[in-house]
């Protein structure tokens, strides 16, 4: 194998994983407060990436700007979306908290679909990110540069966040208990609605990515790439964060390898992730950095 | 005293008479409207038996167990395909299968349309059991993901291995075997062996989970043994149902079995009451009869004299809002777990 080939790999990888351990990260958040599979993290993400295009292809904003204005309202949907369908169903049992979760993100592809038509619209990637240059005969494009060193910065901002501030500890500690936590005097649910703020912002950073390396936005591209991180959160053990990144750089980088050493496996691209979900439940259900969460609430 | 004590013990109680008469009325139905209706009317309620058999059995492990499974996609698309490779024989597969030249024992299979529906119950049945070992090891949590990346996989397979299933193109020609004597008859004999289930020594465990998981394991449940089996035996009519379906449709392909399927029947059940049988049904009617009606939200619409253009998919808005409404407000839909006869009951003590 020709090591050229392998570190034009090895950097292909390193993109793609990191767009999963973005999406990722929000799941593992939510699960590790709320213990619910967030089916809808997916789709947002999909609004993400939406939320961009409008941004650059109808106003014309910079990159940056719009990277920015889709990450905050993003992260207020996410918090909207709590409120409205999750907070009414604090207590009730979890299979109604994950059906209303399927029934949101059925509910965002299809109204995407109908208002926005299903039919892949060409993302506007700025000019400078398509700006190849070669190193050592492996070439980058600038854009798969800046995934994983932006990915980077937003995992020690988010690491920051839980482990040095307030908020962050109080995230913590709703992960084990949130009854002794609301009577410590802290409000549960703007904290959860936080959790939800977060992850979505970061779901829609994955989706603007995901939209700048494969230029087209469209309704339904935030379920597969949702069920393949949601793996990678399991992967890397559900509820850690830096675990969500290591997972989703695993999946990441297994898809980029095996299809280009055996290209003739690329049809079943999309079932390696799964494939990995289900040998890490049989083997190592608790993933690889995760501790055992059923433990840690009873 | 004397007649109470006769009543109680002769077999034809109340309840078991009103039992069977429900059961010959379905039996006689199914026949006159084999006979009486027209084409069109007789191949919607073909459908709704069908619907009938894979929200009822939905139903046994998503409102009885109380496990959120999105699995029926996968395996009525599976129960679909074994059904239709075992119906068409070897002369119109070669006719067909255009990407590859399908696999010899391909050609080979072929059997009777009793024997393909028993054999499509049973190795969706086999993929159940073999996927419940993971998933059920650790708590349910994970078997929604599980089944829902499963529905993703069977697509992709059946798309990459045009040697067995034709790939995107599917089956087509597929003989046209079924009719509402073999839909309603399973449709009858699903609902009666479910709730034979229901109210058996498992089903009781069953609830059991469903209501408090460390509660029923401290009983001496064994949860996980329990979840396998009603994993399974939805599992397995869902695989029959999903060969009625082929037989019905004649033609099938992977585009069929999308995660909408799923969801119709998430619908349906959660409208009729989580945990009912009973609500099933009704739910089925009711979404099915529902989503013939709504067929004008897709179409173009004069609304106060703004005109809108077609819409397709809007019918999917409306269902999904429907979805999280009700569960939002009205989580017991319409029969909360009750069933028929609970309903007498009911009334009885408020005389």
């Amino acid at each position: 194998m020709d090591i050229l080939i392998f570190m034009q790999q090895m950097v292909n990888g390193f993109s793609l994983g990191s767009m999963y351990a973005l999406i990722a990260i929000g799941y593992t958040m939510v699960y590790g407060v709320l213990r619910l599979i967030n089916f809808a993290h997916g789709d947002i993400m999909m609004v993400g990436a939406f939320l961009g295009y409008t941004f650059m292809e109808i106003f014309g904003l910079s990159f940056p700007v719009t990277v920015l204005l889709a990450v905050v309202i993003s992260g207020l949907f996410g918090m909207f979306m709590d409120r409205i369908a999750y907070k009414p169903l604090r207590e009730a049992p979890k299979i109604s908290l994950l059906i209303t979760a399927i029934g949101i993100s059925f509910f965002l592809e299809n109204a995407f679909t109908v208002f926005a038509g299903g039919v892949p619209r060409a993302f506007p990637v700025p000019e400078y990110m398509e700006n190849i240059f070669n190193v050592a005969g492996v070439t980058f494009s600038v854009a798969s540069i800046m995934v994983p060193i932006v990915t980077l910065v937003l995992l020690l901002g988010i690491l920051y966040v839980l482990y040095k501030t307030k908020y962050g500890m109080a995230i913590r500690a709703l992960s084990f208990d949130i009854k002794t936590v609301n009577l410590m005097g802290i409000d549960a649910n703007t904290i959860i609605g936080l959790v939800f703020a977060l992850g979505s912002g970061l779901a829609a950073v994955g989706g603007i990515f995901w939209a700048v390396n494969y230029p087209s936005v469209e309704p339904m591209m935030g379920v597969l790439v949702g069920l393949k991180a949601f793996a990678a959160a399991v992967v890397g053990g559900i509820g850690s964060v830096t675990g969500a990144v290591l997972g989703g750089f695993i999946i990441g980088f297994t898809e980029v390898v095996v299809i280009a050493f055996f290209p003739e496996m690329g049809g079943y691209k999309d079932a390696f992730a799964f494939i990995f979900l289900i040998l890490v439940l049989l083997f190592k259900p608790t993933g690889i950095m995760g501790e055992d969460l059923e433990k840690s609430r009873f | 005293m004397m007649t109470n004590n006769i009543t109680n013990d002769t077999i034809f109680t109340k309840q078991r008479i009103i039992n069977l008469a429900i059961i010959i009325t379905a039996i006689w139905f199914t026949h006159f409207a084999q006979v009486t209706f027209d084409e069109y009317t007789v191949r919607i309620i073909n459908n709704v038996a069908i619907f009938v058999i894979l929200a009822v059995s939905y139903n046994l492990i998503n409102g009885v167990t109380g496990q959120f499974s999105l699995e029926p996609n996968g395996f009525v698309a599976i129960g679909a395909y074994v059904t239709a490779i075992l119906l068409v024989d070897a002369e119109g597969m070669l006719y067909q299968y255009d990407i590859e030249d399908p696999y010899p024992w391909v050609l080979a299979l072929q059997t009777n349309f009793l024997w393909a529906l028993i054999l499509s119950g049973t190795i969706s049945a086999l993929l159940a059991l073999s996927l419940s070992f993971p998933v059920f090891r650790v708590r349910g949590d994970y078997l929604a993901i599980v089944t829902l990346g499963f529905g993703f996989i069977i697509r992709i397979l059946a798309i990459n291995s045009p040697e067995i299933t034709n790939g995107s193109l599917g089956i087509n020609d597929i003989p046209e075997y079924s009719n509402l004597y073999w839909t309603g008859g399973i449709a009858i004999f699903t609902v009666l062996a479910i709730l034979n289930i229901i109210y058996s020594k498992f089903g009781r465990a069953m609830k059991a989970v469903r209501d408090d998981e460390d509660a029923a394991t401290a009983m001496g449940i064994n949860t996980f043994k329990v979840k396998t089996l009603a994993f399974t035996t939805s599992a397995f009519f869902e695989g029959v149902g999903g060969g009625l379906l082929a037989a019905l449709l004649t033609s099938i392909s992977p585009d069929l079995f999308t995660f909408f399927l799923t969801f119709q029947l998430l619908i349906i059940i959660v409208l009729g009451g989580l945990g009912s049988t009973t609500g099933a049904i009704l739910g089925t009617i009711f979404v099915m009869a529902g989503l013939e009606w709504m067929r004008f939200l897709d179409e173009p619409m004069d609304f106060m004299g703004i005109q809108t253009d077609a819409m397709p998919g809007m019918r999917m808005v409306v269902f999904s809002l429907i979805l999280i409404v009700v569960m939002l407000f009205a989580r017991e839909g319409l029969m909360g777990k009750k069933e028929l006869k609970d309903l007498f009951k009911k009334k009885k003590a408020n005389k």
